[in-house]
């Protein structure tokens, strides 16, 4: 099975030399991504098919990487449906790459580095030991960095490129101190080896933080997030989408393999540290968010908070399997990874939707944008799902995962640890927090950039997206919908991965009467999406019928209510900031500094009153900062080292040279 | 025999819908005519929310120039949504057939779905008052929900169920006691039910100044059917609320039907009918002696009285580590 | 000590950390000392309630101690002081409410994590009598180490105070000079505190303490 995976690799791979060849050609766009579609889909089917059919693993060993090892790839469920995670997203941006692709500017920066990009992403998951693994890892940094680069003219997306390439080295560097702790002295690299010897209490810590650290970067965990809302945003949207909507869940996939198998069992402990970390991160992503006027970054941010509820369920899980609780261990893995696909689907699909307004309006200001839901009907609708799905709100997907998160938690007090009993439901009432600032964020996104009046000429005169972007926006969507009311299937296909990591896995859903899911027991709690939407579809309709037939159908139009004063100006009316402001108001004061200083003409001037908002990123100002005056303040001082002769230049290197011998001689 | 439980059970998860809807407009015109009575006032007569309704129905609707597609859709969507999740809290009777659709923390989020589209529409017109009212409104949730949420998990973690029948089922039987918990949970329940259904202190429902409305500004630009929607769905929210605290906190009268249908009797419906009638009465004339008791909050007051309520709440669930069953 | 006896206690000791709560969530002078009239009623029941389930009539003059001076003598006494002085509108708080409260939650929990660990042997009513004495001294510390106001430092002081006796009572066995020592030295500290208020403000004219670091010499 895993051969056939390698194939479709393979030719991700040799697109990418032959989307160079082709870049003259105008046609190489359609042939590219076209050929991207296929390879994606192929790969997608595949690895749902395995996961679905084969439970049992599947490896190969080529000859290829270190000469003594060589590389080992290998197929498990919980490879399989990351895979599967992938693909489908590359498959949907590669249709609507089909149609975005066109306004690129340079084609010839993007196309060679997309499927390659594609393929290292796929050989992050297959890979079967440390050497294979940290070298897809980097060949994904280093190709998405290259696309994130792509419009390099802009300043900005320079900054977010090298504050990316920083931070993408950092992490791998974490991750190979982890790979290099699990495999000991004696370099056992390949994950078979790893998974058989169990490391020391205290390796296995560091191990687990190093890997937080490593995978955490690359998820956006708080505070390793810095970069991602700079190089998320600075790509091209169906990029974007990928980098959100996949990438960090290769991360997710990292963290996974290393805390739940490679690692061996599990502390109680460690769940105490994601735990935290996952409910701050939800909170404080969603927190960056609201404060965004910039609609790719809000993605951006937005992907953080969905990263922290990913993490949170992930240290449930873990606890629940340190204290082998089998079952609730299932449940938490479950929500962990359903809430992995489903954020996949829909901010893939919110990206896309962006990427069709920054097309179509050359803006992702969300306070000079307004109005579209005229101009783009279909985007508006595409985009409004991937809205209601991503606040958590029923029938749609989002909510699912969130809900199976909550009735995990309420298994809480079964945990004998009493830092946990009272952590979890803290993290608890945290992602709950962050579910409601996603709606409010969410609320506001829509209703800046698709509602009201167009605040800027380019949204008044926009045009409706070409329809291969549209037909992957409506696959999404529909993604969204079929997996928030048939979610038992989606649970059902999940259990091979479950039971491989926790030991356990959820009962089975499809056979349930009604199609409800019913995590334990029914009389404990269940939850029927499908029958909420059918209720709420056959309620609104009948009701909508019978009003119009029994009551009143008639329509006027009129001028909206304004106080008496008609024909306000668009700019008149609420904008992303003052959106934004009760809840800045609420919580920035904490957690920004956020502080409002307004200057007031005195009575009988005409000059406009002026409102300066100052918010603080305090995570940069007190982490980040420091870290860059002290690299500037280091180099300033080694600066002379570039002036030296060249006999000083070989004295450094003959000493360095010495000085290493001679701790290996030392060396015990 | 099983299509007669069928059936049964159809007629009674039925009979709750139209009961709801056809009691929601009554709980709001008493609730007018007790505060309008304890301000010495004559008061509307108790049947007037239903004409308003009936007459609000035959008026044609004037949209605003710039309302979209959205603007139109999103009345019967919220009102749907308000109605599916009233219907699903146990009232005369709990166990119905269809009250495993969705716990107690689905029917939140359904209400959480109506509110958000509510947001929208106050932002599709384009004016500053619907922008004025998402705002606030969103602001408002976003304190309001996680309290709601803590709640359902300190009582959930007592009652080891999150299903309201199990729930109510639980709360009827000696097994509760006083618990501490579950008093400061009440406390936090009452809190966030005025917040959520827009009444003083936290809003007034019948402000006519815009500047200090949330929930009206929201809805400003909404006339004839679409507005009778918006307020009937209102009437339901509120009636909903009352309904959730009478079937967690006074569950008696309450047939239990446990998660399967059991045979039907006469009487204890009966019984149930009327208890849920009485209850609606006093939690009813509660809250119009509240509400003419106290004063409207600052906006920016009404954070710090949500957050007691996510407080109590949280207290509530960490309380409850050190009540009988430990 | 199962079934209702040990709810009804339980009821009590949690509305007292309640009580507390609300004393953190109060910012205005008046108000705040009703709820510590409240405070001590509470505790006064529960102290009543102890006496009557542990068959201790000690514990009466406890409880009517708990009554009698502070939920009337003192509250009513300080209320004067805070009219005299025209301080009874006054707001003040050092940092938000919100915070304030998280951060009480947080010391409830950790109250809870520490008692409930070492006194795992005990008797289930000693064990969250204390934990909730223990939470209610905490927020008592808190609410002194928040305000600024000197009369809201001997409210945050007494309730501290009601804290302790909680813990005297629910732990059984406590000798009775113990309980009217303490209650003595809280009524002394309240003459002396209430005596160097009038001094304070005669001399500073006021009772800002932030202000009296500045007449120290102190900077903030």
């Amino acid at each position: 099975m895993v051969t056939y995976a390698l194939f479709g690799v393979l030719a991700l791979v040799v697109l990418a030399p032959i989307a160079v060849a082709l870049s003259a050609s105008p046609n190489a766009t359609g042939f590219v991504y076209g050929a991207c579609l296929i390879v994606a889909l192929i790969l997608f089917l595949l690895a749902l098919h395995i996961l679905l059919e084969y439970p049992a693993a599947s490896t190969v060993t080529l000859p290829l990487g270190l000469p003594w090892l060589g590389a080992h790839f290998r197929i498990d469920p919980l490879s399989a449906f990351f895979l599967t995670v992938i693909n489908l997203g590359a498959a949907a941006a590669s249709l609507f790459a089909l149609g975005y692709g066109r306004h690129e500017e340079a084609p010839q920066r993007v196309l060679p580095f997309f499927p390659a990009y594609l393929a290292a992403m796929n050989l992050v998951v297959l890979a079967d030991d440390a050497f294979s693994f940290l070298v897809s890892w980097e060949f994904m940094s280093l190709t998405s960095w290259a696309l994130v680069i792509a419009n390099h003219r802009v300043d900005e997306n320079r900054r977010a490129a090298y504050i990316y390439l920083l931070m993408a080295s950092f992490g791998t560097l974490a991750l190979l101190f982890a790979f290099g702790l699990m495999a000991g002295a004696d370099g056992h690299y390949a994950f078979d080896a790893i998974r058989a010897a169990h490391p020391a209490v205290g390796t296995a810590a560091l191990v687990l933080i190093l890997a937080l650290v490593g995978a955490g970067s690359k998820a956006g965990l708080v505070p390793l997030h810095a970069w991602l809302p700079l190089a998320h945003p600075a790509a091209p949207s169906h990029v974007s989408a990928l980098m959100s909507g996949v990438m960090t869940k290769v991360a997710v996939y990292g963290f996974i393999r290393i805390a739940f198998d490679l690692l061996g069992p599990p502390q109680w402990w460690w769940s105490l540290v994601v735990l935290a970390l996952g409910g701050a991160t939800a909170v404080m992503g969603v927190l960056y968010a609201l404060m965004q006027r910039d609609l790719k970054r809000v993605l951006a941010y937005s992907t953080i908070e969905n990263i922290g509820l990913i993490f949170a369920s992930l240290g449930l899980a873990l606890a629940f399997k340190a204290y082998g609780m089998e079952l609730a261990a299932a449940l938490a893995l479950t929500a962990a990874l359903l809430h992995v696909f489903n954020h996949s689907l829909f901010k893939s699909l919110l990206f896309f939707g962006a990427g069709s307004v920054l097309t179509a309006t050359g803006t992702r200001d969300m306070e000079a944008l307004g109005g579209l839901i005229h101009r783009m009907p279909q985007t508006a609708f595409v985009f409004l799902i991937g809205c209601t799905a991503i606040s958590a709100l029923p029938p749609l997907n989002g909510f699912v995962s969130e809900w199976l998160t909550f009735q995990a938690i309420l298994l809480s007090p079964q945990l004998p640890s009493w830092g946990l009993k009272l952590m979890v439901p803290a993290v608890g009432a945290l992602l709950a927090l962050s579910a409601a600032l996603a709606a409010a964020c969410f609320v506001r996104a829509f209703g800046m950039t698709f509602l009201g009046r167009p605040r800027s000429p380019a949204a008044s005169t926009a045009q409706e997206t070409d329809t291969n972007s549209l037909a992957a926006m409506y696959a999404l969507a529909a993604a969204c919908l079929i997996a928030g009311i048939l979610p038992g299937i989606f649970i059902d296909a999940l259990a091979p991965v479950v039971q491989a990591l926790t030991g356990g896995q959820m009962p089975v859903q499809t056979g349930v009467e009604w199609m409800s899911i019913v995590p334990i027991a029914e009389s404990r709690s269940s939850y029927n999406g499908l029958l909420v939407f059918a209720f709420m579809a056959v309620t609104g309709m009948v009701t909508a019928f019978a009003i119009h037939r029994l009551a009143s159908d008639k329509i006027r139009r009129g001028p909206a209510w304004g106080c008496g004063y008609p024909d306000a100006s668009p700019l008149t009316q609420y904008s992303a900031s003052s959106f934004a402001q009760p809840i800045r108001r609420v919580f920035g004061s904490l957690v920004f500094r956020a502080r409002e200083i307004g200057e007031m003409p005195p009575p009988g001037s005409s000059a406009p009153a002026r409102l300066t908002v100052q918010l603080r990123d305090l995570i940069w100002d007190t982490l980040y900062a420091p870290i860059g005056i002290a690299v500037g303040v280091i180099a300033e001082r080694l600066n002379y080292l570039q002036f030296l002769t060249i006999r000083s230049y070989l004295t450094l290197v003959f000493a360095a040279l010495v000085i290493l011998l001679l701790v290996l001689a030392i060396w015990p | 025999m099983i299509r007669d439980f069928a059936l049964q059970g159809l007629t009674l998860q039925g009979a709750q819908m139209l009961l709801v809807l056809l009691m929601a407009p009554l709980l709001t015109g008493f609730v007018r005519k007790v505060k309008a009575r304890l301000l010495s006032r004559q008061g509307p007569p108790l049947l007037q929310p239903y004409r308003d309704l009936i007459r609000l129905l035959r008026k044609d609707v004037v949209l605003a120039n710039n309302a979209s597609w959205l603007f139109r859709v999103i009345p019967y969507l919220v009102f749907a949504a308000t109605w599916v999740a009233a219907s699903l809290v146990p009232t005369f009777r709990s166990g119905l057939l269809f009250s495993w659709t969705a716990d107690l923390i689905a029917i939140i989020a359904v209400l959480g779905s109506a509110r958000f589209f509510l947001a929208l529409a106050g932002l599709d017109a384009g004016t500053s008052f619907g922008g004025i009212g998402s705002s606030r409104e969103v602001m408002i949730a976003s304190l309001a929900e996680p309290a709601m949420l803590m709640i359902v998990f300190a009582i959930a973690l007592i009652a080891g169920s999150t299903q309201l029948s199990t729930m109510a089922a639980f709360m009827n039987s000696a097994e509760v006691g006083l618990r501490v918990s579950l008093g400061l949970a009440l406390i936090a329940l009452v809190i966030v039910a005025v917040a959520e259904n827009a009444r003083i202190p936290v809003d007034n429902p019948a402000t006519h100044l815009e500047l200090t409305m949330v929930h009206e500004a929201m809805v400003l630009e909404y006339s004839g059917r679409h507005l009778a929607l918006i307020e009937l769905a209102a009437s339901l929210k509120l009636l909903l609320y009352v309904s959730l605290i009478a079937c967690l906190f006074a569950p008696w009268g309450l047939e239990n039907a446990g998660i399967s249908p059991a045979v039907v009797a006469a009487a204890p419906l009966l019984i149930g009918a009327a208890a849920y009638v009485g209850k609606l009465a006093v939690l009813g004339f509660l809250l119009a002696v509240f509400e003419t008791a106290i004063a409207k909050m600052r906006v920016f007051r009404v954070p710090e009285f949500l957050g007691a309520a996510l407080m109590l709440a949280l207290l509530a669930t960490l309380l409850r580590f050190v009540s009988r069953s430990f | 000590m199962q079934g209702i006896t040990f709810d009804i206690a339980h009821m009590l000791a949690g509305s007292l950390v309640l009580v507390s709560f609300m004393q953190l969530y109060q910012d205005r002078l008046s108000a705040l000392l009703n709820i510590f009239a409240l405070h001590a009623l509470v505790l006064a029941m529960s102290v009543a309630y102890q006496a009557f389930v542990q068959d201790a009539p000690h514990l009466y003059i406890t409880a009517l101690i708990a009554l009698v001076f502070k939920a009337i003598v003192i509250p009513v006494a300080l209320r004067r002081i805070v009219v005299k002085l025209g301080i009874h509108r006054e707001i003040e708080n050092v940092f938000g409410v919100g915070l304030a409260m998280l951060f009480g939650i947080g010391l409830v929990a950790l109250s809870m994590v520490v008692m409930l660990r070492v006194t795992s042997a005990a008797d289930p009513l000693a064990r969250e009598d204390l934990a909730f004495a223990l939470s209610v001294v905490l927020l008592g510390l808190l609410m002194m180490v928040t305000r600024r106001n000197a009369v809201s430092l001997v409210i945050g002081f007494m309730s501290l105070e009601n804290g302790l006796v909680l813990a005297a009572t629910g732990a059984k066995g406590m000798p009775l000079v113990v309980e009217i020592s303490v209650a003595f030295s809280v009524l002394i500290a309240f003459i002396v505190i209430g005596i160097f208020l009038f001094r304070i403000r005669e001399r500073f004219d006021t009772v800002d303490m932030q202000a009296m670091d500045r007449f120290r010499g102190e900077q903030r």
